[in-house]
């Protein structure tokens, strides 16, 4: 619809598409420079601390003066690297990300694509980010980098097993891969959402209930791991390997990986919200169709959506200022001994319930 | 004496690493094995303790710890300076606990010298000691949860420690470099204001300590990265000369405020926290029991403490007030030789070691009868403690190399002297 509407207003196809493309990159740059100032203050706040406090009203454009800092910054390629990879990694990793955004419906009126396979699709492209991070840190020759690099690639695809079961598990429930469909299955009331069941009626709704639960849960933890966030930033450990695949970065090629890290944080919550908490939809009716306004609709659901993608990433920083990290083999063993299993015999239940 | 030189070390370090014991390999290795250099800038080691470590994957094959990057020859610099003097590079030892080392030092010269301070300042420097311990055991904890990823508990417990810095701030005039005993006493009485709030600080404390516990106890990721790693018995702990929490960790109950007490310790109530598994959970649980005592025996002091002077009247041996230097002739020939030629403790040799929060930390002095030492050596705990690095890290993987140099908590201010 947002196509529609910059195609009516400039009469051309090109201006439109790339209008409506480029709107998640001004949607992540601004959603990184709030999260980026909301993790500092959520750190702070659970630290007995204050925080950026000097830059504008509660240091809210400290991120600002940082990124500016960061592009001014030498950007410094160590002599040994190899170049070609070096400079490609950080573009592959943001792109990983940033492809992911283009099958999310914002809201109702905007999504980039809504292609029918949507959700594998935003599984499939961020396994690009793992080869970034490989590049990363093959390129930098630097020991730690590689051992970053290597526990992302081994800690990332090993997760995505227990996310993809999950999603099936909600595909299955639902009879579709697009992400649109998805949303408008769990209605604008949220005793309709997956986690809640779905909008099913009668016993069924019921019963799915805990599976969903579990689901949920899973899906969370493994979004974490694929985040590489605590307690799963074992690429990144700062206290293990220094600064892990991106050590050796700097300046505006290590914003690109900071970009990433908090593009992808987004991607997953809003995934998790998108599958289990009604995507777009607002939990109790729309106030555009209290008053008959119609057009106000889309935009609140773009509110809702952003407010359920933040809070998500805000549990993310919760967890993260507040666990320690694992082991690579604790690891492992979370993923294959655990979360699988369960994922695969909640989904078995799930299917079974749905045949019933 | 051959000269080490740059070059005839490191073929040492590469040496040592290969003749290392590597029976962990597996057989048909696709050579898959490589050297990785920990520190000495990693955010990890505590300093500048410098690792090597041969890894096969994330398993360590052997490590090489390498020091000296802090080395700043205190002994040798204890040689030419009187016995004041050194006072203030006893804080530069372990940096996280400088009153602790001042009262180790300040109590070996008196040994030396054949005097006794009086007993406020005896009981003023214990409290002193047991709050630097608080505040050694508070880092340690909190930077051993840092290692494994849990940075929130660090920062509550500088936050506790910043409390403690106050009050050496009050007492001492400095916050870190205290420097705050003379021989024969201690620089300033402490004021019963000033008790009053430290009471007030232990009682807060307590409760604080309790939250920061919830944290790391309750907490499986926690617990389980510790437990079971870096296991040391009990006859090895002895043999690499482990002190302090490390030794308690492995179920001795050594403990040098017991076994030899100094000061007025023997006049106190407090267990000593020992524990039997002798890994990184159970040199955790040393460090945190510990507090809690250090906190009961903070309590004890301020209860007991007697009224008095705070310096000895021993006019050959001890630095006169500067109220009476000023308006009396005796006391300013005593100044004047105490510090142009020293207090001329008598010939002879001493060796006296305190329970620092790091473990054993002693002084052996031996003295021709000059104003400063023939010859000073310094028996640091960190660097005793540090050698079971090798012998701990062996077979454990990269994650745990970190978890176990923050369990041990070596300083290298007080390793590389």
């Amino acid at each position: 619809m947002i196509y529609d509407f910059f195609a009516n207003l400039f009469g051309s196809d090109v201006i439109a598409s790339f209008i409506s493309g480029a709107l998640p990159v001004v949607f992540i740059a601004l959603f990184t420079l709030f999260a980026v100032w909301l993790e500092r203050k959520v750190s702070a706040h659970m630290q007995d601390r204050l925080g950026p406090m000097r830059v504008g009203w509660h240091g809210w454009l400290q991120t600002f003066a940082d990124i500016l800092k960061l592009i001014q910054k030498e950007d410094i390629t160590a002599s040994d690297t190899d170049k070609k990879l070096f400079n490609i990694a950080p573009v592959l990793t943001f792109m990983g990300s940033y492809a992911a955004f283009a099958a999310i419906p914002f809201s109702s009126a905007y999504v980039g694509s809504g292609i029918d396979l949507g959700i594998l699709y935003i599984v499939a492209v961020s396994g690009l980010v793992v080869a970034g991070i490989l590049m990363a840190g093959w390129a930098s020759n630097n020991k730690y980098s590689l051992y970053g690099a290597v526990r992302s690639a081994a800690q990332v695809i090993s997760y995505e097993i227990p996310t993809v079961i999950v999603i099936l598990t909600v595909v299955v429930v639902i009879g579709s891969l697009n992400l649109t469909k998805i949303t408008e299955f769990q209605t604008s009331r949220f005793w309709d959402w997956m986690i809640f069941g779905g909008s099913i009626a009668g016993i069924k709704k019921l019963i799915l209930l805990p599976f969903m639960v579990i689901g949920f849960v899973i899906l969370y933890i493994s979004s974490l791991a694929e985040t590489n966030r605590t307690p799963f930033d074992i690429p990144e450990a700062e206290s293990e390997l220094v600064g892990g695949y991106h050590t050796e970065y700097s300046g505006i090629k290590f914003t690109m990986f900071f970009l990433s890290e908090y593009a992808n944080m987004f991607a997953v919550s809003a995934v998790a919200s998108a599958l289990f908490f009604g995507g777009y939809h607002s939990p109790f009716g729309y106030f555009g169709n209290l008053i008959g306004l119609s057009w106000l609709v889309p935009i609140e659901q773009f509110f809702w959506f952003t407010i359920k993608g933040a809070f998500f990433v805000f549990v993310q920083m919760w967890l993260r200022w507040t666990l320690p990290r694992l082991r690579v083999d604790q690891l492992m063993t979370l993923c294959w001994k655990y979360l699988i299993p369960i994922a695969f015999v909640n989904f078995l239940i799930v299917a079974l319930i749905m045949v019933l | 004496m051959q000269k080490l030189t740059k070059d005839s070390v490191h073929p040492k370090i590469v040496q040592a690493l290969l003749g290392a014991d590597s029976h962990i390999t597996i057989d048909d290795a696709l050579e898959n094995e490589m050297i990785l250099n920990m520190g000495p800038q990693h955010p990890a080691t505590h300093g500048v303790l410098r690792l090597l470590l041969r890894l096969d994957g994330e398993t360590v094959i052997a490590c090489v710890p390498e020091l000296g990057y802090l080395h700043r020859g205190y002994e040798k610099m204890a040689e030419n300076m009187s016995y004041l003097e050194f006072i203030p590079h006893t804080d530069r030892l372990d940096y996280i606990s400088p009153p602790a080392n001042n009262v180790a030092y300040a109590l070996a010269v008196e040994k030396l010298a054949g005097i006794t301070a009086p007993p406020r300042a005896q009981y003023i420097r214990m409290l002193l000691a047991e709050l630097a311990r608080m505040c050694s055991h508070l880092v340690a904890i909190g930077a051993l949860a840092m290692d494994v990823g849990a940075l929130t508990v660090f920062l509550w417990g500088l936050r506790e420690r910043e409390k403690i810095l106050d009050f050496f701030d009050v007492i001492c005039g400095a916050r870190f470099t205290t420097s705050y005993t003379r021989i024969g006493g201690v620089a300033s009485d402490v004021t019963s204001d000033t008790m009053k709030n430290i009471i007030a600080f232990i009682d807060q404390f307590e409760e604080k300590f309790d939250e920061m516990e919830r944290l790391l106890n309750g907490n499986r990721i926690f617990v389980e990265r510790l437990e079971g790693v870096g296991v040391i018995s009990k006859e090895d702990a002895i043999d690499i000369g482990f002190t302090g929490p490390n030794l308690r960790a492995s179920g001795v109950e050594f403990d040098l405020r017991r076994a030899t007490p100094y000061l007025f310790y023997n006049e106190m109530d407090f267990k000593i926290p020992t524990y039997t598994e002798g890994d990184c959970l159970a040199r955790y649980f040393v460090r945190a029991d510990e507090l809690r005592e250090s906190a009961k025996i903070v309590r004890q002091i301020i209860d007991k403490i007697p009224n008095g002077e705070v310096m000895l009247n021993s006019p050959k041996k001890v630095l006169p007030r500067k109220t009476e230097i000023y308006t009396k002739m005796e006391e300013l020939i005593h100044d004047f030789m105490i510090v142009n030629f020293g207090i001329n403790p008598p010939v002879g040799e001493v060796y006296s070691a305190v329970e620092n929060p790091k473990g054993e930390l002693g002084f052996y002095i031996v003295s021709k009868g000059e104003g400063h030492p023939w010859k000073m050596k310094i028996r640091s705990p960190s660097f005793a403690n540090i050698q079971a690095i090798p012998h701990l890290v062996k077979g454990q993987m990269i994650s745990d190399v970190v978890a176990i140099v923050g369990s041990i908590d070596p300083i290298m201010g007080e390793a590389d002297k």
